[in-house]
């Protein structure tokens, strides 16, 4: 399988979270077994040896015959519509006088100037920062995403975040073959209710053109379904790793009580070991109190362990959640301090790397497959309540020690994530390919 | 001469909002959901108190001061009617005014303060007596305690407090083979009198009336008259207690009960030896025939006739005990809105839904359940609480 991709940022080229992010889908995906052909603005002179192959824009000969001004919004639209596409996209006025920073690269045949005319051949110039001419970047940036040589030989076509959905566009006009919008982040996330209406209007018509949209998180993805009306069928959800404070920034979101907070999520079954997580609380509440516990998910013991907390009497710092579904899940994982697994029996576990996303640290049971990787987790046995509710202790007393597990635990799943990461991507390429057949 | 007392039980529980997560700890401070009261009190205002109490109104008018009947309505109750009902307030006013209605006082919150803190049920009851006498101008001497709720304890504290009669079920395990019909005082009491409710009588109206499945299928006013009279001469006094929803809202118009209510004075005051009075009427005509020991709580709420449908089970207690916990943490904010919002979660209801026993009294516990399940409630219930604490923390620093 063959996936042509177009990032704005690509080791060594990082300015934010997009590069590395970019970064390990690649790897994940090579590991998957799958062709990648990265796109990046421009390599800056400087030599990438990158596994995949990169492809700098600035070296791409250009298709057509004119760079559209951004200044003239209509003749960029009425173009877009020649191409066959309906486009939403408005680009204001004010931007023109921000084209003046455009400068002409004096070493090679590069045309930078909006408005002139095009020899076949030609080639563009782009900084591939995020500096004030931007939107013409990103509109030259389309450009070169019909121009790209062989188009016809990719599977799939894969563009990150607004400033490569033109180029996404465009390469899927000119070669018929889907299109996915990847969103790490919305200009939502970016300025809250105050958009960039030229930003929003690029991301809202490369969501609708799309043939499907990989949210990195079911928060995003909900902000895509309320902020610009995508049907939520269209978008799937496939997790990046992420930082928590930024996370927690991102949401917008404060804890809601002031105490630390464990967590445990999971189906509440025998399995599951729940009893165990509340005989340990009871015991750390007997020594320290501004801490609460969470009990997320639901199950056929549910009843039984509310009964046995009512029975302890830990009401005031013992609480259930129920089910939770999307980004209540992500909430919670990002609100909570530690996260305990105290499963009698767990083949694998996908939750405490969940957990580790949010740089939550970790207590897993020796009874699980997860403690086969996770080696620098705190591994118990899930019947020693008492050295669970001691450990529980010690974390929440203790920042730097949670800090270093966390670290030490991320370290040793960083591969793991992407690869997982890279599988679910493979698996939306292959679902795409086979319902268009 | 052979005395029909007839007390009715008005109250409509607060109820919380099924939804009040983990998440709104610490930052949602609305717990009620106002939309199902309002709905509930608009839905039970027309098919039950309006039509019921313009029955009432004819009948006094009917028997000129013959008929007489007595309510007890909690202050949750009034409050509601109050905010969403002012009409039934007005047309309770309009039968006060006539004179041959009793109110009768009880905990302003339908709590179960008794059991677990003697000053808050002391200043419930105050405000609940402060209210009748601002609504009703009248003055009550007769007292109920939460569901009829009741051991010697209780006797003693209400008789100190200078009531002079109190209701309670005429439980079988405390009367053994003794009659509900006759008037009792409480063991230890001088001066209280202590009225016992006909269970049998009584149920045959409040959950009898319409069971096709009953021998006595269909209960007409001149038949259940003619059990009445048949006590002439083995008893005094007959207590009907009952839920005034009885009429309208758990039996409902179809099933004839308006008619049954309609006729039954007219058949009872058929017979020469029968009258109506109010409970505090009582003591003028009967003295007590024995003393009433009562060493465990009794209710009139299940087979068991015991607390068991309130607290008992360990969600209950959690709960319970926990909302008591919070007495002095919240009465020491003094903030009026965070002092009764905390009265208003110590209301029975939320710890009956909470009940686990789902045997006899299942369908009964189950139409009365807001909630899908006993877990569901007492995880709504202690979230809520959990932020009330919260919020009295704060309140608490701030005022430092």
């Amino acid at each position: 399988m063959k996936v042509l991709m177009f990032g704005w940022e690509f080791p060594p080229f990082i300015s934010g979270g997009l590069g590395p992010a970019c970064y390990g889908i690649t790897r994940g995906l090579l590991n998957n077994g799958v062709d990648v052909t990265f796109v990046i603005p421009t390599r800056k002179n400087k030599d990438i040896s990158d596994p995949i192959r990169i492809i700098c824009a600035d070296e791409v000969p250009i298709m057509t015959s004119e760079i559209p001004m951004v200044e003239d919004s209509e003749q960029y639209i009425s173009q877009l519509k020649m191409l066959g596409i309906e486009n939403r996209v408005a680009i204001s006025p004010y931007v023109t006088t921000m084209l003046k920073a455009l400068i002409k690269d004096e070493n090679q045949e590069k045309i930078v100037i909006p408005g002139s005319k095009l020899t076949r051949g030609s080639v563009l110039a782009f900084t591939g920062e995020y500096g004030d001419n931007l939107l013409q970047e990103v509109v030259n940036y389309g450009l070169v995403g019909g121009s790209i040589p062989d188009l016809q030989d990719y599977d799939v076509i894969h563009a990150h975040d607004w400033l490569t959905y033109f180029a996404g566009i465009q390469a899927k006009v000119a070669s018929g073959k889907p299109l996915i919008v990847h969103v790490h982040a919305t200009e939502f996330d970016r300025s809250g209710e105050n958009m960039n209406q030229e930003v929003y209007n690029i991301e809202k018509s490369g969501m609708e053109i799309a043939d499907k949209i990989i949210a990195v998180s079911h928060y995003t993805k909900n902000i895509i379904i309320k902020y610009y009306g995508i049907d939520p069928g269209k978008i799937e959800v496939v997790y990046n790793a992420v930082n928590k404070e930024k996370q927690l920034e991102r949401y917008k979101m404060k804890k809601n009580v002031d105490e630390k907070i464990v967590l445990f999520l999971g189906r509440v079954t025998m399995q599951k070991g729940p009893e165990y997580f509340i005989n340990a609380a009871n015991l750390v509440l007997k020594r320290m109190k501004n801490v609460r516990f969470v009990m997320a998910g639901s199950g056929d013991m549910l009843p039984r362990m509310i009964s046995r907390m009512a029975e302890l009497k830990i009401a005031d710092r013992f609480h259930f959640t129920g089910f939770l579904r999307g980004m209540e899940v992500e909430k919670m994982y990002a609100i909570s301090d530690l996260y305990v697994m105290p499963s009698v029996s767990e083949p694998f576990g996908l939750t405490p790397f969940e957990a580790l996303l949010y740089d939550v640290p970790i207590i897993i049971s020796r009874q699980s497959g997860a403690a086969e990787l996770l080696k620098n987790a705190i591994i118990l046995d899930f019947w020693d309540v008492r050295k669970l509710a001691d450990i529980i202790v010690a974390i929440l007393k203790n920042e730097e020690l949670a800090r270093n597990i966390v670290e030490a635990c991320k370290d040793e799943i960083k591969n793991i994530g992407w690869n997982n990461a890279g599988a679910r991507i493979k698996d939306i390429y292959r679902n795409i390919l086979n319902s268009k057949v | 001469m052979v005395s029909v007392c007839l007390y009715f039980q008005v109250h409509q529980p607060f109820r919380l909002r099924k939804d009040y997560s983990f998440f709104d700890i610490g930052v949602n401070h609305f717990y009620e959901d106002e939309a199902v009261n309002r709905e509930i009190c608009n839905k039970v205002s027309q098919k039950c108190y309006l039509p019921a109490n313009e029955v009432m109104f004819q009948l006094i008018n009917k028997f000129e001061g013959k008929f007489k009947v007595a309510y007890s309505i909690t202050g949750i109750a009034l409050e509601q009617f109050e905010k969403y009902n002012p009409e039934v307030i007005d047309s309770f006013k309009r039968l006060a005014s006539t004179g041959c209605v009793e109110f009768i006082n009880e905990t302003y919150y339908h709590s179960l303060s008794f059991i677990y803190s003697r000053a808050e049920f002391k200043r419930q009851v105050q405000m609940h007596r402060k209210k009748i006498i601002e609504l009703f101008n009248q003055k009550p001497q007769t007292f109920r305690n939460t569901e009829l709720i009741y051991n010697n304890e209780l006797g003693k504290f209400i008789e100190n407090m200078g009531f002079k009669t109190i209701l309670t079920e005429g439980a079988d395990h405390i009367l053994s083979w003794r009659s509900p019909n006759f008037l009792y005082q409480p063991i230890d009491c001088y001066k209280l009198t202590v009225l016992l409710k006909n269970y049998k009588l009584s149920d045959d109206i409040a959950f009898r009336f319409s069971n096709r499945d009953w021998d006595e299928f269909p209960l007409t006013a001149d038949k259940y008259a003619s059990w009445l009279h048949n006590i002439s001469g083995s008893g005094e006094i007959i207590n009907l207690f009952m839920d005034y929803e009885t009429f309208g809202e758990h039996q409902w118009l179809d099933t004839g009960i308006f008619a049954f209510l309609n006729a039954l004075p007219g058949e009872i005051l058929r017979h020469p030896d029968f009258q109506f009075i109010n409970p505090s009427e009582a003591r003028k005509f009967y003295t007590p025939v024995a003393q009433l020991d009562v060493p465990y709580y009794i209710s009139w709420a299940d087979v068991e006739r015991d607390l068991t449908a309130w607290i008992g089970n360990p969600l209950q207690n959690s709960a319970i005990e926990m909302a008591y916990s919070l007495e002095k943490k919240i009465l020491a904010t003094r903030d009026p809105d965070l002092i009764s919002i905390w009265r208003k979660l110590l209301v029975s209801d939320h710890f009956y839904y909470m009940c686990t026993k789902w045997f006899s009294d299942g369908d009964v516990h189950k139409y009365f359940n807001p909630f899908n399940s006993p877990y569901d409630a007492y995880l709504v219930y202690t979230n809520v609480l959990n932020d009330l604490k919260i919020s009295a923390e704060k309140s608490r620093s701030q005022n430092k």
